[in-house]
């Protein structure tokens, strides 16, 4: 059992706010990722959560007990950096027993655990190594190994894979969720890839300049983005933005919007506080526009991106503005043919002028 | 977690690779690198040629007319002279505190000066100003200005705390060299322990905070092993000048009282010129150079661990 929660958590260097009031809890067992931009503060957040880091003010609580002042050892957590942080004069071994010889804890009882963290991530073979004897996966998978041995409450990870090669990073991104449903540990991850934090995360937390965006599952952070950061952040390629107004507020709770170049979209489940006249932007995802033979949006190709799997198409509307749609598979489509798109009402995303969510969102999500 | 050792692999460089340079390259690197070699041989050559030379030769300019073939003559005559006994001594006990102090406190500062302190950077300052002084000019300082047992700084500081003055070059001559070099040397050992301390990646001394590891362990564990490099470094290019102290040795005792302050280098200054007994000197220079090397191969064994860390 291992829950952590923040409350109005900040953070300031030298009078500079980097974290601006946090308010989370990190669920037991779950596996939960901080992902923004680089610079947002999910480093600082964590090392707040791991004592590296003194809180300005706010409370920590690890297990329900406020943990503010608690040495970083003794916080029971252990964290794997993006750099390894290997003790390059030990062996793999010793790297990883290290915390248990400095707990006092006897020799056979620090090779059990030893061994018994190698055989998880298969280091059996490499034991004696030194660290510099080992490729980047390897080094990983020992600072994986420091941290499991200590049996922590919970696992934090600071961009673990940043280091590795595009091919050992998908690899390595199956092996930790996998290890994690091993381990049934709690886990708290970093990344800036937004890939990464929707294959591998239970629950997303959006960072922005210091403050939650928005927390939720991946599909909820995708289906539900509750601003236009969100939205444009979570999913690749990114969401189509495209300003509009509202023309018509319709009965149930549905607008008519019209975009810039004279066109109009009904867009069904929106909030009460829309009327006729306001600015909005609307989104909506490269996977849910299609190609209509007429009757659409009519737009001119620019380039045509081909994947084999998939097809880009970067498109300009009337108005002048860009967009991207993807097609599954191949596509016969050329530079500067003129289509028409077909927009599924149910997938379009409403954002009034501040940027937030017109649409309702499901209460789920909370 | 299964993860093939492909990765590992790759990056080992077939040997062969490296072997297949054609006799061609190598003769025309060797034309180009000849000069240079030869330059070096020659200036590190002939001079020892000349001393080996003049070893076994009878050779006194206080004697211009006795010249000539002297076989071990020289060497018997200095071998057993109690003198150089007492030089190797002197030198082995200078050369060894001296290490001993300014790697010993330089490490400490080292760390000391790693962490955030108000004043650091004048206290960095401080600390290294020392090396900036010519040898002579500090023995002097040191010599007149604080060692003196009549006026000096320190012989004040103890009168009045009512304890009596030391005369240092009288009663402990070698100590208040070894001070005096210490004193001169302990910015150098700070300096380049400091610049080591400070590449410590910070991650991992966090990783090694998170382990549990307090002040002592994170020096035991974590920094002393890192230093070991730097350490090494310094204790050849420190025992490299140590071996051959003069200026401080010929300002403040002169070597004396007796020989208790006379080192090789000063041993040999004393038989050229002071005796001007070139042979004599000679053997002793020769003497000088085993030592050297004596000492050279038991810092690289003892270190050679270390410098492939
Ligand atoms: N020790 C520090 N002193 C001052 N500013 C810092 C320090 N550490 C981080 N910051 C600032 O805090 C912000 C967030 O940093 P960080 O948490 O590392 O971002 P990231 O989301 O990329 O991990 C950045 O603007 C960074 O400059
Ligand atoms: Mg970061």
């Amino acid at each position: 059992m291992a829950t952590v929660q923040l409350k109005q958590v900040r953070k300031s260097y030298d009078g500079f706010e980097v974290i601006k009031g946090v308010d989370l809890t990190i669920r037991d067992q779950e596996l939960t990722v901080f992902v923004g931009p680089s610079g947002c503060g999910k480093s600082t957040l964590l090392r707040l959560i791991a004592g590296l880091e003194e809180i300005t003010s706010g409370d920590l609580l690890i297990d329900h007990q406020r943990a503010n002042d608690v040495a970083p050892a003794k916080r029971g957590l252990a964290i794997v950096f993006q750099s390894y942080a290997l003790y390059p004069h030990m062996n793999v071994a010793d790297n990883m027993s290290f915390s248990l010889k400095l707990a006092g804890i006897p020799k056979p009882e620090r090779d059990k655990k030893v061994m018994e963290a190698a055989r998880i991530l298969n280091l059996e073979t490499f034991l004696d190594r030194k660290p510099k004897a080992l490729s980047g996966g390897q080094r990983q998978r020992v600072a994986i190994g420091r941290a499991i041995v200590r049996d922590p409450k919970v696992f934090l990870f600071d961009e673990p894979l940043s280091n590795l090669d595009a091919a050992l990073r998908v690899r390595m991104r199956l092996e930790l969720t996998k290890l994690h449903r091993q381990l049934r540990a709690t886990m708290i991850y970093v990344t800036h890839d937004q890939v990464e934090a929707m294959t591998m995360a239970d629950r997303i937390v959006v960072l922005q300049a210091g403050i939650i965006e928005q927390v939720g599952s991946p599909m909820d952070l995708y289906r539900y983005p509750r601003n236009i950061f969100v939205a444009g952040f979570i999913g690749s390629p990114k969401m189509n933005f495209m300003e509009a107004s509202i023309a018509q507020v319709l009965q149930g709770g549905s607008v008519v919007v019209a975009l810039a170049n004279g066109a109009t979209l009904s867009v069904p489940a929106v909030d009460g506080m829309a009327g006729a006249g306001d600015k909005v932007t609307v989104g909506i995802r490269p996977e849910h526009i299609s190609l209509a033979s007429s009757d659409g949006i009519s737009a001119q190709v620019q380039t045509v991106e081909h994947l084999g799997s998939e097809s880009y198409l970067h498109l300009n509307i009337a108005s002048g503005e860009l967009l991207t749609v993807r097609i599954n598979g191949e596509t016969t489509v050329v530079p500067d043919q003129q289509v028409q798109l077909k927009m599924e009402p149910r997938s379009l995303h409403l954002f009034n002028k501040e940027g937030s969510t017109m649409r309702s969102l499901p209460t789920s999500t909370a | 977690m299964i993860i093939s050792d492909q990765e590992l692999s790759q990056n080992v460089v077939p040997a062969t690779a490296t072997r297949r340079k054609s006799w061609r390259d190598s003769v025309g690197v060797l034309s180009l690198k000849t000069p240079a070699i030869s330059a070096l041989f020659i200036w590190s050559i002939i001079p020892l040629l000349m001393t080996i030379w003049f070893s076994f030769r009878r050779y006194n300019l206080m004697a211009p007319d006795r010249t000539g073939f002297d076989g071990l003559g020289n060497y018997r005559y200095l071998l057993t002279d109690p003198s150089l006994a007492l030089a190797i001594w002197n030198t082995v006990l200078l050369v060894g505190s001296v290490l001993a102090i300014t790697i010993g406190l330089g490490t400490l500062l080292a760390v000391l000066f790693d962490q955030e302190f108000f004043g650091r950077g004048i206290a960095r300052l401080l600390v290294l100003a020392p090396f900036f002084i010519m040898p002579t000019v500090s023995a002097l300082v040191w010599k007149n200005m604080l060692m003196n047992p009549d006026n000096g700084f320190l012989a004040f500081t103890m009168r009045s705390v009512g304890l009596k003055p030391i005369n240092w070059f009288g009663v402990a001559p070698l100590t208040a060299v070894i001070i005096i070099v210490a004193w001169q040397w302990l910015p150098f050992a700070v300096l380049t322990l400091l610049t080591a301390v400070q590449s410590l990646d910070g991650e991992r001394k966090e990783a090694a905070r998170m382990d549990g590891a307090g002040p002592i362990a994170m020096f035991r564990y974590i920094i002393w092993p890192h230093l070991g490099r730097a350490i090494a470094a310094t204790t050849m290019i420190e025992s490299i000048f140590f071996l051959a102290i003069f200026a401080e040795i010929y300002v403040t005792t002169s070597g004396g009282p007796g020989f208790a302050s006379t080192n090789l280098s000063f041993l040999i200054y004393r038989y050229a010129l002071m005796e001007y007994d070139v042979g004599g000197a000679s053997v002793a220079g020769l003497v000088a150079i085993v030592l050297a090397n004596i000492l050279a191969l038991f810092l690289m064994r003892s270190f050679a661990r270390n410098l492939d860390a």
